[in-house]
């Protein structure tokens, strides 16, 4: 039975996330494999440093071996030693446009990794679980690619220069009207990268004096714009509301550190969905926790923007919520429009603010022209405009195999994290030597995925993600699900006991949670 | 590494999961035949101890057990000095 949480009618749909435990066995035998990689590790190590095997790693040079050592810490060693020996799941080229089914060129090593060389062949027709194609707009033909034909042939590829300077083209006008209106928001800016559109913005909105108050598990980008802004920061537990009221009363009573003044702003920094774990953030009770102390939200849909919702607008929509009630929206164009870049929309004297202070507006080159004109024929598309539905029918589509992939892998055995809806699925594989296994064994049955290890995830949990996408038909899921399931029985991946954990909503105490000093 | 169905397919199955688990599956030959090496040499002073001390110890930890089990008057007496 799923743990339901109605907190005072705040949810109109049941919110069904679920994180089970590692079993016990599978935490103790992960160690036992780190445990032996690491003496092997350490052996290599020894053998390099006395030139009893050849050293193909960077190395300081001779001169310098008195100097403070750059390659002993723990990263370097994980590099060397673990990660060289599965790097063949990554960094795999591919070869044609990353839709459905993918083109990869073949390539073996023959000294474990260290090198790899192509053997000319090319694998053809790979189905593509791993690629951010949500709304499966990553096409070669079809309404998006003629127009931005024709935007390049009339705009060229090139922009030349910033936004502020010569670089604000009608195009970049046209999109943002489009996708401010999209949103439901009064006005919204685009940038060429959806990394700089955090790091770089977040540092604009916020500065010394200010707190934000960002969740555990937030993207690289976002945890780079917090700290290059000089704001203070505090961690809340991975969407947990009781742990975020907790800071944010403790911030309103206690104030600045030292001097007890009241904070300039508080900003809290959650994503839509989370990549990693797949899970879908507490928008309701951010949004209610957000109005009872009077601070901002800036919520990132980088993957949930065009994958959640009746009509693709995003978790805002998911939840039935208005979009004025979170200050800063974020998304990127990267993963359901088939494009790349990013937007922030809100307020307009938000916008107007970023236009002039941003330093991506400031610095960054702008948008090329057939990427914008890409976007905006896809985001007519989805809405509607072009007078046709098969925007809304990928939405229908996709929300269709995400829950027809996840029961089944359920129902298989593994044990899968994240809520039911979000079209992200994480499979845990948890042993060092199954990240490597799985990866080649989906590879030989002609299956893409994506596995991650250490440093994106912790340590012992690692994972396979699939990313699924309206583009995947329900032939495709199936040869994919029968894949898995083969290569579940024969890594021996399912590991579910079965049992649902509910969730942790027990009132929050002061025994639970351990403040960190500033 | 396909059929699981024969007792040989069974064993050569088992030898994967074990291969996996110790991440033998992810090293070198030669580091291999040290790893395999190294377990196997363990693996025999286990057994070669079990079968020396076992037998020993299971005889006097059973004798121990035959006198607190079989008389329980002589047991008594030999608490009470």
């Amino acid at each position: 039975i799923n743990h339901i949480v109605h907190n005072g009618g705040l949810y109109k749909r049941p919110f069904n996330e679920a994180f089970e435990e590692t079993p016990m066995l599978v935490a103790v035998l992960t160690y036992v494999g780190y445990g032996v990689l690491t003496l092997f590790g350490y052996l290599r190590d020894f053998m390099r440093q006395w030139k009893i095997e050849k050293c193909q790693n960077a190395t300081e040079r001779e001169e310098q071996k008195d100097f403070v050592p750059l390659y002993q810490d723990f990263e370097n060693f994980y590099n060397r030693n673990l990660y060289m020996r599965i790097r063949d799941s990554w960094n795999r080229p591919i070869c044609s446009v990353p839709g459905a089914k993918v083109d990869m060129m073949e390539r073996v090593s023959h000294d474990y990794n260290w090198t790899f060389t192509y053997t000319g062949r090319v694998i053809k027709d790979i189905i593509n679980m791993g690629s951010y194609n949500y709304l499966g707009f990553a096409q070669k033909a079809g309404p998006c690619q003629e127009a931005a034909a024709k935007v390049l042939s009339q705009y060229g590829a090139g922009v030349c220069s910033t936004r502020q300077e010569m670089g604000n083209l009608d195009k970049h006008e046209e999109l943002e009207k489009l996708v401010a209106r999209f949103l439901g928001v009064e006005s919204a800016m685009a940038y060429g990268m959806g990394f700089a559109t955090n790091s770089m913005n977040i540092p604009a909105l916020v500065g010394k004096g200010c707190l934000i108050l960002s969740d555990e598990l937030n993207h690289a980008s976002l945890v780079l714009g917090a700290r290059l802004s000089g704001a203070t920061i505090r961690i809340f537990k991975h969407n947990n509301m009781q742990s975020l009221e907790k800071l944010l009363k403790d911030a309103i009573v206690h104030g600045q550190p030292r001097t007890r003044r009241p904070w300039k702003k508080i900003l809290i920094l959650v994503e839509g969905i989370y990549s990693m774990e797949g899970s879908i953030v507490r928008l309701p009770e951010v949004i209610a926790l957000k109005k009872k102390y009077k601070s901002y939200l800036y919520l990132d849909e980088a993957h949930s923007i065009g994958a959640l919702g009746p009509s693709g607008r995003g978790v805002v929509e998911y939840f039935g919520l208005s979009p004025e009630d979170v200050d800063v929206m974020m998304g990127t164009f990267t993963k359901s429009f088939g494009a790349a870049g990013g937007y922030i929309g809100g307020k307009k004297e938000l916008i107007d603010y970023l236009r002039t202070y941003s330093h991506s507006a400031a610095y960054a080159t702008s948008m090329s022209p057939p990427v914008v004109e890409q976007i905006i024929t896809s985001v007519k598309c989805i809405m509607g405009e072009d007078g046709t539905t098969i925007g809304r029918a990928r939405v229908q589509q996709l929300a269709e195999n995400t829950r027809y992939f996840r029961r089944r892998l359920k129902e298989m055995g593994f044990i899968i994290y994240g809520n039911e809806d979000s079209p992200v699925v994480p499979l845990m594989l948890y042993m060092p030597a199954k990240i490597g296994a799985f990866g080649r064994e989906m590879l030989k049955r002609n299956i893409g995925v994506v596995v991650v290890g250490f440093p994106a995830t912790p340590i012992i949990e690692s994972r396979a993600r699939f990313c699924l996408s309206a583009a995947h038909t329900k032939e495709m899921l199936d040869t994919a699900l029968k894949e898995i399931n083969e290569v579940g029985d024969l890594l021996q991946l399912k590991y579910s006991r079965r049992r649902l954990v509910p969730l942790l909503d027990r009132p929050f105490d002061e025994t639970t949670y351990e403040e960190t000093e500033d | 590494m396909d059929v699981k169905r024969s007792p040989q397919g069974y064993l050569y199955w088992l030898f994967c999961q074990f291969e996996l688990i110790t991440c033998s599956y992810l090293m070198e030959p030669w580091e291999k035949v040290l790893f395999y090496s190294f377990n196997l040499a363990i693996a025999g002073l286990l057994l070669y101890t079990a079968y020396v001390c076992l037998v020993f110890h299971l005889s006097s930890a059973f004798q121990l057990l035959w006198g607190f089990l079989g008389n329980p008057r002589e047991n008594a007496l030999s608490v009470v000095k």
